[in-house]
């Protein structure tokens, strides 16, 4: 097992609607998606997102091109056009998730690096 | 086989024309298709209009016109756009004077209107729809006399229909923004209102291509220094054929990278629910969606469901709520941190003692952490410079305005260093936004399409 850092495992993308931010989480292979179920709860990223994300954080899964979809209720505290925030629509959720620290099997960092 | 090409000419409000026109000229394409609105943006137009009654539409929409008229007098390229904003008919006019400036004769031009609902709050509710809030379930009277606009996201039939009269541009209020890129297809393809299927794709393609380059390379989390040409990002062209599939490409030469990597980011780009992305035309199931690389810049999409569509429609309002007011200063190494963090707590204390009560006070370090919060990792070394941001929330313009004036003073009588005061920059108005639904006949009825002719 190794801590790595969701940056050097997956591409995130991530937007705005009303107060809810959603973050798209893609994974390389199967292997790493397989991990990703197991491990990258929507728990764990509600957790990660203390005193960004008020409400609620949903997960979606989408087998078909390996990637999870993260809804995460009252994140922008207000809205886009309401929000005092920077970061006002979101966009730098996703990088921010990427910040993230799994432990993942050596093997499957081997193949990744193949 | 027939095949309908449409080209991705805009992603927002204030996105560059020249993507548009390199597709034009080399992208063999029949339709270019133009996504100008935002919740933002409406706020933005409806301060226009107040301004000028003739107002209300991007003011962009005629250097748009004069750069791809002659493509379409040319090329026979249909344009699409929901640039008509909070005043369609006035869009429709600026794009029949330009035209009639141009010399250009025989030109369609159509407008799509009845999105806006403004007027119709109080007969809605008198009818006894609640409005009530979409992710809060409150009741509208909060708001209801603090509303700037208010417009139902109507979905493709009109524009078809606008089609179907011989249109060569069609410019609508709010339309959804897939909306413009589905639209050509059933024109095209004739698909009945209940092929879901490839409603769905048509409405998924849209969703690919109404982000401009998000799909092409543009804001790539991946290796996105890999990514050639950002100076001149080639915007995506869908080909679609007749049962819904898709290959999605760009113009060879322009900029960008289209591969099953970089389109599957914008695949789930503020969807939530990817089983059921509803829009006006059709519930679309993205969870079958099959993605494939098939050449140098092709990606070729297939597997796209859809499902019945929804009795009403979303219905987007804006309200007037307060105003914001910020303040940048910045600090030189040594302790740079620290001044900032020092100047915070001298205008925290400032406040409490003259009982400026704002709503919200907010503490930003730039170049730490004002775009990660509480997730900055901390700093290995000490920084060279920091900037403090703070912002706060006022109900009134003269509120907001006066938080700058406390900041001047502190570059003699504070820590040592404060500099790149960036100045007083005026207040801006905050918007609060309110989703609803409304039963969809109550706003189909209204709907016209005007097709003028110069």
């Amino acid at each position: 097992m190794a801590f790595v850092k969701l940056r050097d495992i997956a591409q995130t993308r991530s937007g705005d609607k009303g107060n809810m931010v959603n973050i798209g989480v893609f994974a390389p292979n199967p292997a790493i998606y397989q991990t990703f179920l197991k491990k990258l709860t929507p728990e764990r990223v509600k957790e990660h997102f203390t005193g960004i994300v008020e409400g609620e954080v949903i997960r979606y899964e989408l087998p078909n091109i390996l990637a999870l979809n993260f809804v995460c209720k009252e994140a922008l505290a207000g809205g886009g056009s309401a929000s005092l925030r920077l970061d006002n629509l979101g966009k730098c959720f996703g990088a921010n998730l990427m910040r993230l620290e799994l432990d993942v099997d050596d093997s499957i960092l081997q193949n990744l690096r193949k | 086989m027939k095949t309908v090409r449409i080209g991705a000419a805009q992603g927002f409000y204030g996105d560059s024309i020249e993507a548009a026109v390199a597709t034009a000229a080399k992208g063999n394409v029949q339709y270019l298709c133009f996504d100008a609105l935002a919740e933002l943006t409406m706020a933005i137009l409806v301060k226009d209009k107040r301004k000028n009654e003739q107002a209300g539409y991007t003011k962009d929409l005629p250097l748009q016109m004069k750069a791809l008229l002659p493509f379409v007098r040319e090329k026979g390229i249909k344009l699409l756009t929901n640039a008509g904003g909070i005043n369609p008919l006035g869009a429709q006019q600026e794009i029949l004077k330009v035209a009639r400036e141009m010399g250009m004769s025989g030109l369609k031009v159509a407008v799509v209107s009845g999105d806006n609902v403004l007027d119709r709050i109080h007969e809605f509710l008198e009818k006894g729809y609640p409005l009530n809030h979409l992710e809060t379930g409150e009741n509208i009277t909060t708001v209801q006399d603090r509303l700037e606009f208010a417009n139902a996201y109507i979905g493709a039939q009109p524009i078809v229909e606008a089609l179907r009269a011989g249109a060569d541009i069609v410019v609508t209020g709010r339309t959804t923004d897939t909306a413009q890129f589905l639209a050509p297809l059933i024109y095209e393809y004739g698909w009945k209102e209940d092929e879901w299927d490839q409603l769905a794709s048509g409405i998924f393609m849209g969703h690919l291509l109404e982000c401009s380059a998000q799909s092409t390379g543009g804001n790539f989390s991946g290796n996105w220094k890999e990514i050639e040409g950002f100076d001149k990002m080639g915007y995506p062209i869908a080909e679609v054929v007749e049962n819904g599939e898709f290959i999605i490409s760009k113009v060879e030469d322009q900029g960008g990278l289209v591969t099953v990597d970089t389109v599957k980011e914008q695949m789930l780009y503020e969807i939530h629910d990817p089983s059921a992305y509803i829009t006006p035309d059709v519930i679309v199931d993205l969870t079958g969606v099959h993605l494939e690389n098939i050449g140098p810049n092709q990606v070729k999409v297939s597997g796209v469901k859809g499902k019945p569509r929804t009795d009403s429609l979303k219905v987007v309002m804006g309200y007037e709520d307060g105003y914001a007011a910020q303040v940048i200063v910045g600090f030189a190494w040594p302790d740079a941190l620290q001044k900032a963090k020092k100047v915070d707590e001298i205008i925290r204390t400032q406040l409490e003692r003259y009982r400026w009560n704002y709503e919200e006070v907010r503490t930003d370090y730039l170049g730490y952490n004002s775009l990660s919060g509480p997730l900055a990792f901390q700093p290995e070394q000490e920084l060279n410079e920091v900037y403090l941001r703070m912002a706060v929330k006022a109900k009134t313009k003269q509120e907001a305005a006066r938080f700058s004036r406390l900041f001047p003073p502190l570059a003699l009588n504070g820590p040592p260093t404060m500099s790149g005061f960036t100045g007083n920059s005026s207040p801006r108005s905050l918007l609060g936004m309110w989703s609803t639904l409304i039963p969809r006949d109550e706003v189909e009825s209204h709907v016209k399409v005007d097709v003028l002719e110069v």
